[in-house]
């Protein structure tokens, strides 16, 4: 007899691992761009520079949104854990809004620099910086999506164990973004004031 | 409306010159071909269900071969045509390549020899042989391995694409260099083609480098603790480590060059404030530990070759282990040693010329390894121990090369001329290739079932070691002469034409070792019988690959054996413990979503090439559906019952022989010759014409 209990039990060691050294890659990305960022950020060829463009309020509630959104997710999590459905719903559910709002405002900020012509071909400070949170914008949308499925299969199955691993990747790559966020909060945003 | 469909394809991009029409119809024909057999053999099926879904690291370590063997010989054509060039292009003469074609060609024979052909057979021999040696079933994601192999098929693909729309490829070099390769001065499609084909197989190797990593960390069988694991396996985990660490940094990089292409951004272009120079230590950053990827399972295969063929075991295990990690750490930080010209100043020159120097210290604990088992050891002299000694030799002057081209002094004069591009082939053939073809040979009889020819095998190594150095040393001297790469015409009074000459000549050489090595394939075949190897271990193995049968069933062992020490089976088969207790299995069930991944996400590659925008987002909706639905299935496993097994086992071992099951020595019947494998073919085409049955095969 195959014992299923122990061949599943390592079958998720190995994935939760391989999510890991997938988030380091990913997390290298962002390090290429970052520090693209730090190369580029004062070419402004002339045009505006950080400090003219960037609004802290909106940067700092952004924050603050996908932190909350971070909270709410670890608190979804435990629900899972206990297998309680709709709790457990209902905390993906929020987090789900706060990372959607998250990403209205993120959007807004980006039209409304190109609306004023601050757009990424002007110069390479601002191909950087559109590129840094665009690429962490793309991956909030892709939390979203796979968090909207997840629930979706949660509504249709039950809550049932792969679906609680499904959720455990799932915040791992929450918490993970948030903190990509944090660094370019710091970074972009408060760096371009100091 | 046209624009929303077809992007900036137009009848215009379809191929009307002569090169393009002749490489279109060559593809046409050979899928005309294949299509003709397959629905004649009635084998469409077969294909689909055995071998194209299958998701068993061996079948996919076989296709890996097949397809890279194949970009072997297109990369081997690339190469037939630069050297004719060099040789004709003289004075007056233009030779029979146009300069900007030259250029095409150099940049698709470098890329498609490292990433199609070098990485193709090197991810090839981790597949087929990591998980057998470590006493695994399968990869920990048998789902990421096919998606990984048709990423890389995806970028095979793109690559070649260029016959068909567009007519040309990109003429930067292989690792398009910015501001060159920016949309200002290489406004084609070509350098689009390039982004693409490096991106989406790029992508590939980062997921199969993460699978191997979890599989070799966290699969090892019972026993077999970090400090037992075989040299391969160790070879192959740095490797990919390695791998991990800088792919993504190609990945990003490409994006950007891609949003200076696509999106007019300013990242690496002259104008707008981007920064040409960040591109250069970007690639390079992934670049140099790129050929350490590919050189690391090289040694892998050499420390299991020379320790099976000098019968003793490797000299100092932790020397060499370390050795490899120490080759890993340093080959992460000498980048900057591939553009010690481009302006950076003495004090960081000195640094990054002095840690590459120190890089030849692990190198050189590798190789005292590997002299000091041979020493008193039992030599036995087959062809893989004969691409080893021909590896030794060729090596050590590329490594050679290395240390002069290390001194930022000596750079100033070597860079870019023709002895840098003779030391990195010293480095890429004699190292990673002759590897490669050491490891396919010492394998094989685990892969196919017989052994190889010998015979056809050795005339092979002799074309290919005189071919090199006959190419290769003139191409030093050119080097020091002061020609430089990437030459497409030059004057007599050079005095270069001679040396390209016998260059020329060494490639045809080469060229007959290449063909040689595919007619001892088929003479094996042919002489499959009485090459057949029934006991799984032909060489007196000492790892757990040797352990099960050739070919090895699906699921690699009956009993998942357990480990005591390094060389596994050596000790199972002097204590003589083998279990028999089957047990239930669980299989990975075949699955096509990796093609249908692969197709669609060439399919948004190539919609970026010819900003097609429609193509690229249904193809990209696609990919979310097909993930969305497979990662949500719950139904990826089947059990395989202990009597199933037990029942395919008697079944295997009913088909072998009685009087076969001993060890037949090797030398009880001669090897076919290359001469017999003449007369062979002649006879089976008469035979075929006369429309006798086909009484010899
Ligand atoms: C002791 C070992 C080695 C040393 C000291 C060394 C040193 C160097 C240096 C200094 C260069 C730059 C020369 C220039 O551009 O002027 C170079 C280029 C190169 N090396 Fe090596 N190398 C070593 C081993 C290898 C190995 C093992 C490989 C491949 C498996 C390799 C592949 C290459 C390639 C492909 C290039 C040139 C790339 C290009 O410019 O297109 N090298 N090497
Ligand atoms: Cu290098």
């Amino acid at each position: 007899m195959v014992n299923h209990k122990a061949h599943q039990a390592a079958a998720d060691d190995r994935v939760m691992f391989g999510f890991w050294v997938y988030l380091m890659t990913d997390l290298l990305v962002f390090s290429v761009l970052f520090a693209v960022y730090a190369v580029l950020h004062g070419n402004t060829v002339g045009g505006d520079a950080g400090r003219d463009l960037f609004s802290l309020p909106l940067a700092l509630q952004e924050t603050i949104l996908l932190l909350t959104s971070s909270f709410t997710c670890g608190l979804g999590l435990l629900a899972a854990r206990s297998y309680k459905k709709w709790q457990t719903l209902i905390c993906f559910g929020i987090t789900f809004l706060l990372g959607a709002l998250f990403l209205s405002l993120e959007m807004k900020e980006f039209t409304e620099f190109i609306r004023e012509g601050q757009t990424l071909q002007l110069n390479a400070f601002l191909s950087s910086f559109f590129v840094l949170v665009g690429t962490h914008g793309l991956h909030i949308t892709s939390g979203l999506l796979w968090m909207a499925i997840t629930m979706a299969y949660i509504l249709k199955r039950g809550l049932n164990a792969p679906l609680v691993r499904k959720l455990a990747l799932l915040s791992l790559f929450w918490h993970f973004l948030d903190i990509v966020w944090i660094f370019i909060f710091t970074i972009v945003y408060l760096g371009a004031y100091s | 409306m046209r624009e929303f469909w077809l992007g900036r394809l137009t009848s215009h991009s379809l191929p009307h010159d002569w090169v393009m029409v002749g490489g279109t119809a060559t593809f046409i024909a050979m899928f005309l071909f294949a299509a003709v057999i397959l629905t004649r053999t009635k084998r469409w099926k077969w294909l689909w269900n055995d071998w194209l879904t299958s998701v068993d690291p061996k079948k996919i370590g076989i296709m890996y071969f097949l397809v890279a063997g194949f970009m072997l010989i297109r990369g081997g054509i690339d190469v037939i045509l630069m050297w004719l060039q060099q040789v004709l292009a003289v004075d007056g003469s233009q030779g029979i390549l146009s300069a900007d074609h030259y250029q095409q060609i150099f940049t698709a024979h470098g890329n498609i020899m490292v990433f199609f052909v070098a990485m193709g057979f090197i991810f090839g021999l981790i597949n087929y042989i990591v998980p057998l040696q470590i006493g695994a079933r399968d990869l920990a994601s048998p789902l990421l391995n096919t998606l990984g192999f048709w990423l890389y098929v995806g970028g095979v693909v793109m690559i070649n694409m260029f016959f068909v729309f567009g007519g040309e490829y990109a003429a930067t070099g292989w690792l398009a260099v910015a501001p060159l390769s920016g949309i200002d001065f290489s406004p084609g499609v070509g350098v689009d083609y390039w982004i693409w084909s490096l991106q989406i197989s790029g992508i590939g190797t980062t997921l199969g480098a993460i699978n191997f990593i979890m599989t070799i960390l966290k699969m090892r069988a019972p026993g077999m603790t970090l400090g037992k694991m075989p040299l391969f396996t160790w070879a192959s985990l740095f490797s990919m480590l390695m791998a991990v660490a800088v792919f993504p940094l190609l990945t990003a990089t490409l994006f950007l060059q891609f949003f200076d292409r696509y999106f007019g951004a300013h990242f690496f272009t002259a104008l707008g404030g981007g920064d040409p120079m960040m591109y250069t230590n970007l690639i390079w950053m992934w670049g140099h530990p790129e050929v350490y990827i590919l050189m690391l399972p090289a040694f892998g295969i050499f420390s299991e070759v020379v320790s099976t063929f000098s019968r003793k075991p490797i000299a100092s295990y932790t020397a060499n282990v370390l050795g490899m990690a120490g080759v890993s750490v340093l080959a992460l930080s000498v980048w900057l040693h591939h553009f010690f010209t481009m302006g950076a100043s003495s004090d960081v020159n000195a640094f990054f010329g002095l840690v590459t120097l120190v890089i030849s210290i692990p190198t050189a604990v590798l190789f005292f390894t590997w002299i000091a088992t041979m020493h008193k050891g039992l030599i036995r002299f087959d062809t893989p121990m004969l691409w080893f000694l021909g590896f030794v030799t060729i090596f050590t002057i590329g490594g050679v090369s290395g240390l002069v081209l290390a001194f930022p002094p000596a750079d100033f004069q070597l860079h870019n001329s023709l002895f840098l591009v003779a030391h990195f082939h010293s480095n890429v053939i004699g190292g990673v290739l002759f590897g490669i073809f050491s490891g396919i040979s010492y394998w094989f009889p685990k892969i196919a079932g017989f052994r190889l020819n010998e015979r056809i095998g050795r005339n092979a190594f002799w074309c290919w070691i005189i071919g090199f150095c006959m190419s290769f040393i003139p191409m030093y001297i050119l080097g020091i002469m002061g020609a430089t790469r990437r030459l497409d015409h030059y004057e007599s009074s050079t005095g270069y034409q001679p040396f390209f000459i016998i260059m020329l000549l060494g490639g045809i050489v080469i060229a007959v070792g290449l063909t040689l090595q595919i007619v001892q394939i088929l003479a094996s075949i042919i002489q499959r019988g009485h090459l057949r190897d029934n006991t799984g271990d032909p060489w007196n193995g000492r790892t757990l690959e040797w352990a099960t049968a050739s070919p090895p069933p699906f699921y690699n062992f009956t009993v998942i054996p357990h480990v005591m020490t390094r060389d596994a089976f050596l000790d199972m088969k002097r204590l003589g413990q083998f279990d028999q207790q089957y047990e239930d299995i669980l299989i990975p069930k075949n699955t096509a979503v990796g093609i249908y991944i692969a197709i669609l996400a060439f399919l948004v590659g190539f919609g970026f090439v010819w900003h097609i925008n429609s193509l690229v987002v249904i193809s990209l909706i696609g990919i979310i559906i097909i993930f969305a639905k497979r990662a949500f299935s719950e139904d990826s496993e089947y059990t395989l019952r202990a009597e199933e097994v037990e029942k395919l086992e008697a079944k295997r071992i009913a088909k072998v022989p009685a009087h076969e099951k001993e060890v037949k020595s090797l030398a009880d019947e001669e090897d076919m010759s290359v001469w017999d494998f003449v007369r062979y073919v002649i006879t089976f085409a008469m035979d075929i014409i006369r429309n006798k049955k086909w009484k010899t095969w």
